[in-house]
């Protein structure tokens, strides 16, 4: 049992250290990655315009009643979009990358490795990881990056407009305490950890992919798994790096 | 001409449960080689230890100076890729048609041309009779034709050592002695190394110079062809005689009581005599096959050490004038 998962975990990392050394191996299969940045772009870009945005408001609710009742209602601005920012920006491009991108990358994979086609590609002399993966993988991380930047900003107008025009915050209140609290680093932590959480996605759905355990059923229950396996790692890391931040760069407030 | 492929002392288990153990044979340069054995005794997974695909536990498998077992993995790429291997249901890529996926290694691995890649894929899709379907996806073509499609895949880079994976299952008695036929021209169009995993009793006793036999974790015999054929080990007779009494048993093996039992019922009737059906001969037309005539230079050598029935139908086979062609068959060549 033990030794089973940790032996899954070795793997794991192996994997990821293969698509490491493979990223740099030509040829680049140029194509397969336009394809797929495009396919997992065309699917996780409208849902997560559509969950930032009650996201954003959520939090500027909450936050603005706190504040009301502490009575510091001039910093809500700065205080809910830091939070956006930080921590539910990466997360919900995060949840949309791996529940919509790596579960469809692991089907993928999975039905091909029954197939007989990744073992065909392999008699034939070409590596899956290269072929197949790596492309795969640099998608998803790209394809992070660049949604984290629509989900910020989807997700601080939302917030902006539920604390201006429903909880009647003033809009210079709101627009001053942002940049009296938030820097630059916040957004530079915010998109690395989108790249890190792509990666993650990337990795854990081709690795169930590439292992799927008994036929059809098997690749169903790698789906299932690589997604919540996916979701456990993204809350860890994310703990991690969110400790490593706030201990190495200065509050800019304080 | 093609490559000898070495397996020594290779065993393989998945956990506990032991596939078979220390197969040691010589797949001869450009023979044609079949391996038998009841379903389920581990032939398909021997054909993938020897392309590298699943690792045994213990042994080599040397392929021009390659171990495709213990070699570092930059190595095993290299040496696959003078393999051409059919998998059993074709393994196509389900999103290419059969144009794209025949061309995928020559693409993958050589410099050529479109226009000289659009040749040799035609040619290849001709050697199968796959003429008109090149635009087809996988998925729209029945399991025959993927197949052939996979054989021409295999075949598209000329590989020094083909490897087949059950060629018949699925496949029609007059489909299965056109492919029978078809391999037979290939060797001697191409002289690779081959080796036919089947339990295809037709292809066993018409194409190939040397057999083997798998059964309970071992390799049972691998030698010229005459020695399967002329053997009296219960297991290769109960086999090529397709009789239900014997060792072989509906779940692998039968246990001592059953054999007992069996035993003491008196047989129905003795069973005939084996005949050596002769070797299929190259479509009229083609090159006569180097490897036969390797072959006899090899056989003829080692005659002292084979047992008398096998010396004696070996014996009968070249004394009949060896290349006198009795079982052809009336289709040519490609068609099928």
């Amino acid at each position: 049992m033990i030794t089973g998962g940790l032996r899954h975990t070795g793997r794991l990392f192996a994997l990821a250290a293969e698509v490491g050394r493979s990223i740099f191996r030509r040829p680049f299969q140029f194509r397969e990655f336009v394809e797929q940045f495009w396919f997992i772009a065309s699917i996780t870009i409208l849902p997560a315009a559509l969950v930032s945005i009650p996201f954003g408001a959520v939090i500027a609710l909450q936050v603005g009643s706190l504040t009301q009742q502490l009575g510091a209602q001039s910093f809500t601005g700065g205080a809910s979009v830091l939070a956006i920012i930080q921590q539910a920006s990466p997360l919900i491009v995060a949840l949309l990358i791996a529940g919509a991108g790596g579960s469809a990358i692991c089907a993928d994979l999975g039905s091909r490795k029954i197939r007989e086609e990744l073992d065909a590609m392999e008699v034939m002399g070409v590596s899956p990881v290269q072929r197949l993966v790596v492309p795969r993988v640099l998608a998803t991380m790209g394809v992070a990056v660049l949604l984290n930047g629509l989900v910020s900003v989807v997700g601080t107008l939302g917030g902006y407009f539920f604390n201006v025009i429903l909880q009647g915050g003033t809009p210079g209140a709101y627009l001053s305490s942002f940049s009296a609290l938030a820097q630059l680093p916040d957004l530079y932590i915010s998109e690395f950890k989108a790249l890190v959480f792509g990666f993650i996605a990337g990795i854990v759905a081709a690795y169930r992919g590439l292992n799927p355990r008994g036929g059809p059923k098997g690749v169903g229950d790698a789906v299932n798994q690589s997604v919540v396996i996916t979701f456990m790692l993204l809350f860890f890391v994310n703990m991690v790096l969110t400790a490593v931040y706030l201990n190495i760069v200065p509050p800019k407030g304080g | 001409m093609g490559i000898e492929v070495a397996v020594e002392g290779l065993t393989m288990s998945f956990g506990k449960q032991n596939i078979w153990q220390d197969v040691t044979l010589t797949l001869p340069a450009g023979e044609v080689s079949v391996m038998l054995g009841p379903s389920g005794t581990g032939k398909t997974v021997f054909l993938k230890s020897l392309i590298g695909l699943l690792k045994p536990e213990r042994g080599r498998v040397l392929v021009a100076g390659v171990d495709m077992v213990n070699s570092p993995e930059r190595d095993i790429y290299e040496a696959r890729k003078l393999f051409g291997l059919m998998f059993q249901d074709g393994a196509l890529f389900g999103s290419m048609s059969l144009f794209d996926n025949i061309a995928f290694p020559l693409r993958e691995h050589t410099r050529k041309k479109e226009s000289e890649i659009r040749r040799i894929v035609m040619e290849r899709i001709d050697v199968v009779g796959l003429v008109g379907s090149e635009g087809k996806l996988p998925g729209e073509i029945s399991g025959g034709m993927r197949k052939r499609a996979g054989l021409a895949r295999a075949l598209v880079l000329d590989p020094q050592i083909v490897l087949c994976d059950e060629p018949d299952s699925g496949l029609d008695p007059v489909r299965t002695a056109n492919l029978s036929q078809l391999l037979i021209d290939l060797n001697a169009q191409i002289d690779a190394t081959m080796l036919i995993v089947t339990h295809n009793l037709d292809i066993a006793a018409t194409v190939p110079d040397n057999m083997g036999m798998l059964f309970r974790r071992n390799l049972v015999t691998f030698g010229p062809r005459e020695v399967l054929l002329t053997s009296d080990e219960p297991v290769v007779a109960q086999f090529l005689a397709g009789r239900r009494e014997g060792p072989i048993g509906m779940s692998e093996e039968k246990d001592a009581a059953t054999l007992a039992a069996e035993a003491a019922v008196p047989a129905a009737a003795p069973a005939a005599p084996r005949v050596i059906v002769p070797q299929l001969e190259p479509s009229p037309g083609l090159p006569r096959r180097q490897a036969a005539l390797r072959r006899r230079e090899r056989v003829l050598g080692m005659l002292d050490t084979l047992p008398p029935a096998a010396r004696a139908a070996i014996e009968d086979t070249y004394a009949r004038g060896a290349q006198a062609p009795t079982l052809r068959l009336p289709a040519t060549g490609s068609g099928s």
